[in-house]
């Protein structure tokens, strides 16, 4: 049996100071916005220390978004492959239906403590932005959230909620009109409105402090399943599994278990219409590195350093960069990068689906996919973790106009 | 007075007869915006003219052709502008050599603060480049004179919290008035030159008594815009800066 020594003593160095894992991430934004940085970053030390902010977040995460969240053993998927017994940790059972929420909680406490009375939000499938529209309408207080108008269209669902529960949602029309140019929206609006605004970012990207942040807000996932286990299975996984979009519910699953060698962690990226043409969002399979969005990290880029436009069927994974610390644990070689098509992640869909009764989202359906790959390769004495980050509701008509196609 | 335009904007082409119809109507320093795809610091008018240039092929090698054929007939500084990816992606090394011996003066980029990317810091000063920083209203009187410290040339003043673009009224000289002597008194080894915002020769009039310059760049791109169509276009350009920098002589003068 593995035994569960404290993770903290390697990944503690990881940032630096200066917000770098390695040479990726830093804070490479206008000079307008360091003062801002500073001010975060000072508030986020102090609240990691503060006993009243933690018990806080944890009291919001026991009786508003409902963790924790259960590890269910997928009986009939496990039959399905006949080898390693397969977990998901419930993260689609999150109020709002995904994990984005366990930051968003973080983050509005975090905005509330420093009197910033503005929130801004960036969503892609627009997960977030409801997430960070629920917290806020939890608290009485407004926001606004910037979604591209390709984003807005094929998640309607959302933007429906989040309008209801009282968050303005301004289109972004620039770019392929998704989330890396919802950021770009954001960012300029930060800029113009720096002194009382908020701008709470959904994924594990942008300038430090922000990955460390959302890190940490999300290692709430790592850090049950290491304890679910545990009582499960009396031992660690052998494998866990996340999609990988900014990597956010991916860094919050690993982090916790970076320590423990012997867990293989797979990182799923989105292949869209596959990794070899120009339409895909595979940013650390086919990306290299660049600043792009306030740190140094994998891109998808032309040679010239202009940003590519990403391309994937789920619109939380389009998006051409990525968390500056995948980079970095990419290039060290701890996590696997890996990446699964549009076609085989509507499969994943359909899969889950079918076989437990669970409807993924889209993102959440490419670490679904990849089991087709990795289940040959697995015994019938190990188990497998795979983060279901979120249900599927949100995307029934995309998946709905797939599936009619023949 | 210096001039922002973004190279390549509105076509490839006529960037070094602009720069230098810009030079005969009173500019003293021309800034040359390296289009990027992802301008987060700029507003809609930079923004239009970045993608406009990009989708004309535009990139850091043809930038310094022009440069290079602006070198062959004027001695103005030329100071390059643009965000830190593709000059990273061109090679630092490479930028930094290949600019100064084109007769680049200075270079400012946005998303570099100092401090947060020394081998920039250290290229610069190695290939004789000026590095230009910002301050802005927000500006600790600490930090402004590290920006003071880390630049040459010039300390770049940006008037407003925000990105770039034209502002309403007397939103930009208000918004000075209420830091500039704090800038003035900690930036003291540069000269100061104001921009973002500035429309026309009461705006720079309104402001320039407290400062060693100002910069126009958005409402310059949007006049260009509006009169691009016309087979005249560089010289009513020509007419612009020479309303911004003297101010429009009789009242009777049509400027566009
Ligand atoms: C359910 C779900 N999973 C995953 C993601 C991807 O984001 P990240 O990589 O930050 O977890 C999203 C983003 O919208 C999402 O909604």
């Amino acid at each position: 049996m593995k035994t569960a020594k404290s993770p903290e003593v390697a990944s503690a160095e990881t940032p630096d100071k200066r917000g770098f894992y390695g040479k990726f991430g830093g804070r490479y934004v206008p000079e307008i916005l360091l003062p801002a940085l500073d001010d975060l970053n000072a508030a986020f030390a102090d609240v990691r220390n503060d006993a009243s902010f933690q018990q806080q977040y944890q009291t919001l995460l026991k009786e508003y978004v409902g963790r924790e969240t259960p590890l269910t053993y997928a009986g009939r998927l496990t039959g399905h492959f006949g080898k390693a017994r397969i977990y998901l940790k419930r993260e689609d059972l999150c109020h709002t239906g995904a994990h984005k929420i366990n930051n968003a909680i973080g983050q509005v406490l975090l905005a509330r403590k420093m009197g910033k009375t503005r929130i801004i939000a960036e969503t892609g499938a627009g997960q977030h932005g409801v997430a960070t529209a629920t917290v806020c309408a939890h608290f009485g207080m407004s926001c606004i959230i910037y979604m591209g108008s390709e984003d807005i269209s094929r998640q309607k669902l959302n933007v429906d909620r989040m309008r209801l529960l009282g968050a303005e949602v301004r289109p972004v029309e620039s770019g392929a009109k998704t989330l890396s140019n919802a950021i770009n929206e954001a960012i300029r609006d930060w800029v113009s409105n720096v002194d009382d605004t908020f701008y709470i970012i959904g994924s594990a990207v942008g300038p430090h402090p922000y990955p460390l942040m959302v890190r940490e807000f999300q290692s709430v996932i790592g850090t049950e399943t290491i304890d679910q286990s545990l009582e499960q299975e009396g031992r660690l996984p052998d494998y866990v599994l996340a999609c990988v979009g900014g990597g956010s519910n991916a860094i919050g699953m690993f982090y916790p278990m970076l320590d423990y060698q012997d867990i293989r962690l797979y990182g799923i990226e989105a292949a869209g219409e596959g990794v070899q043409t120009s339409r895909h969002a595979a940013t650390l399979t086919g990306g290299h590195p660049g600043i792009l969005h306030g740190s140094l990290s994998y891109l998808l880029q032309t040679e010239h350093g202009q940003i590519a436009e990403a391309h994937s069927v789920s619109a939380g994974l389009d998006y051409p960069g990525v968390g500056p610390e995948h980079s970095f644990l990419r290039d060290t070689g701890r996590v696997t990068y890996t990446s699964v098509t549009d076609d085989q992640a509507i499969e994943g869909v359909r899969l889950l689906s079918s076989k437990e009764g669970i409807i993924p989202a889209l993102e959440t359906a490419h670490a679904i996919a990849y089991l087709h790959e990795l289940m040959p390769r697995t015994r019938s004495d190990e188990f497998v973790v795979i983060n279901c980050s979120g249900r599927g509701d949100k995307d029934m008509e995309t998946i709905a106009k797939f599936i009619k196609q023949p | 007075m210096s001039l922002f335009i973004t190279a390549g904007y509105p076509d490839p082409g006529s960037t070094v007869e602009l720069v230098e119809e810009l030079e005969a109507s009173g500019a003293d320093i021309i800034e040359l915006g390296m289009p990027f795809s992802d301008p987060l610091a700029d507003g809609p008018t930079i923004q239009y003219a970045s993608k406009v240039a990009l989708d004309q092929g535009v990139n850091i090698d043809s930038i310094f052709e022009m440069v290079r054929a602006i070198r062959n007939r004027s001695e103005i500084p030329i100071v390059l502008m643009g965000y830190i990816n593709p000059v990273l992606q061109y090679g630092l090394q490479a930028f930094f050599l290949k600019a100064s011996s084109v007769g680049v003066d200075g270079i400012i980029l946005p998303d570099v603060p100092p401090g947060e990317f020394p081998e920039v810091e250290a290229l610069c000063s190695d290939y004789d480049i000026a590095p230009v920083f910002l301050v802005a209203p927000n500006t600790s009187e600490e930090r402004m004179r590290i920006v003071d410290q880390a630049s040459r040339g010039f300390v770049y003043c940006v008037s407003v919290t925000g990105v770039t673009g034209a502002r309403e009224g007397s939103e930009v000289s208000l918004s000075v008035g209420k830091f500039i002597d704090k800038v003035r008194k900690n930036v003291t080894q540069n000269p100061i030159l104001i921009g973002f915002g500035i429309r026309n020769h009461q705006d720079a009039m309104a402001i320039s008594g407290k400062v060693d310059g100002f910069i126009v760049g958005s409402a310059l791109i949007d006049h260009i815009r509006m009169v691009y169509s016309r087979p005249d276009w560089i010289r009513r350009t020509g007419t612009f800066v020479r309303h911004l920098k003297y101010g429009v002589k009789t009242g009777s003068d049509k400027s566009e």
